[in-house]
């Protein structure tokens, strides 16, 4: 039995798009990446790209679509029919991230702010397991989920012009990483060595929908010596998998 | 090998992109006017998806160290050969050396440099398209050296040309209900429809905007999907329509959905130009 009332609705001629209930939700994430699975093993023999965020699933197919009922009416009978809420193998990912003000810039006025100490941010900040919804916005950008509201803090009224690849923060009621130098209004509290995203590899982004994320505090030594060892690529992130 | 002696001012390289590797978050790009492009490759006997150069308002000035085939389509970029006006829309030849550059266009902004064989250059995910941070440059620059496919003289279709009709003076573009369409008021929608809207400054391979406002009090949404060609409604009332380069997923109201030629229409229009959305229904 299927608890989620799905909608779904045409998205340009060659697109659909199916929403579930407009909330950001983990147990939906798992039937959303459930949904995936089986919407990509039905059009196994066909070309149709397959993409999904918080609350929904994009489809797209290589031409216009021709039989609107059709596709529709299979889609629905896949939902009903497909397995709910399996996901297999499951990673927690081990991020180091140096929290010292040298590149948490803006620590210090998030202490003021939410009066709390600078060690009780990091702490706060590195204990949570983060859920990765999905990857998107930009290449190799992570929307986790999790934050703890005690960590909430508005975007900055301007935006920076150049934010480092690397640099995590937090923007309203989620926190990040920017996975390469842009422009960016978030609060930043550290910076981790690791490159969030790689196109020489398969699998370009470090994590996928699904897996958790963990912030792990380094000095400033370590993240100068995981730096290195990227560049020489003897580095490897730490995992750990999950099996609930 | 072609050899970049002045890039113009936006000129990159460009094929269908990267449709598939959204889920990295990694944006489709490709050619803005797909229609003109194809036309390009068609001329110069490649398959249509093959990659071309793709020039914004100025066009770029290349040295042709070895002969090619070339075609020019899309806004009136007349190509120049060693000072001498040539044609737009047919395959022409050039020789060892010969310099190609292009006088400013009057109608549209892009156009598009096939070369018969196609370009030789590394495909990163699947494209060729030049986007910063996944290709190592995100346009041409001075002294750069593109290579040419080798191509067999006799599989080259001759002077072939075409005459096209004027598509750069269209206004009208072509939409379908986005996803939050339903959402607006009959207002909203009246004002939607019957608004002559100008293009901002603000206006690039990422996205158009658009100076006139729809007064709106929809809320932001649920981080969801956006595609090329998503016009999003922004909660101070601004019209964003997305283009090939843009990000994959957003959070204002999708309003409407550009129909394929239309994106292509739309590429070709600058600053202060004036469009118009029609509404289509979905068959």
């Amino acid at each position: 039995m299927k608890q989620y009332q799905l909608k779904y609705k045409r998205f340009g001629t060659r697109s659909i798009l199916i929403e579930w209930p407009k909330k950001i939700d983990q147990y939906i994430l798992f039937d959303v990446l459930a949904f995936k699975t089986s919407i990509k093993f039905h059009y196994i023999k066909q070309k149709v790209r397959i993409n999904h965020a918080y609350n929904s699933i994009l489809i797209c197919y290589d031409n216009s679509i021709d039989n609107i009922y059709n596709t529709l009416s299979d889609l629905k009978d896949l939902y009903l029919k497909s397995e709910s809420t399996q996901l297999s193998s499951r990673t927690l990912w081990k991020i180091p991230v140096c929290y010292d003000q040298y590149f948490g810039i803006d620590l210090e006025r998030i202490s003021k702010e939410k009066k709390l100490t600078i060690e009780e941010i990091i702490s706060i900040h590195s204990q949570e397991k983060y859920l990765l919804y999905f990857n998107g916005f930009l290449p190799g950008f992570m929307y986790l989920g999790g934050l703890k509201s005690s960590l909430f803090m508005p975007r900055l009224d301007k935006p920076r012009s150049q934010i480092k690849a690397g640099d995590v923060a937090i923007g309203g009621n989620q926190t990040g990483v920017y996975p390469q130098t842009s422009p960016g209004g978030w609060n930043i509290i550290g910076n981790s060595p690791l490159k969030f995203f790689n196109v020489q590899k398969e699998m370009p982004c470090i994590a996928a929908a699904g897996d958790s994320i963990q912030f792990c505090p380094i000095t400033i030594e370590e993240h100068q010596t995981i730096k290195k060892k990227i560049e020489e690529g003897a580095y490897e992130i730490n995992k750990v998998l999950l099996d609930d | 090998m072609i050899r970049v002696e002045h890039p113009g001012l936006y000129s990159s390289i460009q094929d269908q992109g990267r449709s598939g590797q959204q889920e990295y978050g990694v944006p489709v790009s490709g050619v803005m006017d797909a229609f003109s492009a194809s036309l390009a490759n068609t001329l110069v006997g490649n398959q249509q998806g093959e990659a071309v150069i793709e020039m914004t308002l100025q066009g770029p000035k290349l040295r042709f160290e070895s002969p090619a085939m070339v075609s020019v389509v899309g806004a009136n970029f007349t190509p120049v050969i060693n000072g001498h006006l040539n044609h737009m829309n047919r395959a022409f030849n050039l020789k060892e050396g010969d310099l190609l550059s292009f006088e400013r266009p009057t109608r549209g902004i892009r156009a598009y440099i096939a070369i018969a064989g196609g370009l030789n250059v590394d495909d990163v995910m699947g494209s060729k398209s030049m986007f910063a941070g996944i290709t190592n440059q995100s346009r041409l620059q001075k002294n750069d050296c593109i290579s040419i496919k080798n191509v067999k003289r006799d599989s080259i279709t001759r002077n072939a040309g075409i005459k096209m009709k004027d598509r750069m003076t269209q206004q009208i573009l072509h939409v379908y209900e986005g996803p939050e369409f339903e959402l607006l008021t009959d207002l909203q929608k009246e004002a939607i429809m019957a608004t002559n809207f100008t293009i901002s400054n603000e206006n690039n391979r990422m996205a158009y905007q658009l100076i006139e406002r729809i007064p709106n009090k929809l809320p932001e949404l649920i981080t969801s999907m956006v595609m090329p060609g998503t016009v999003q409604l922004t909660p101070a009332g601004k019209i964003i329509i997305l283009m090939r380069d843009c990000q994959t997923t957003g959070g204002y109201p999708r309003i409407l959905q550009l129909s394929e030629e239309s994106i292509n229409l739309l590429a070709q229009k600058f600053s202060q130009d004036t469009i118009r959305f029609s509404l289509k229904n979905y068959m």
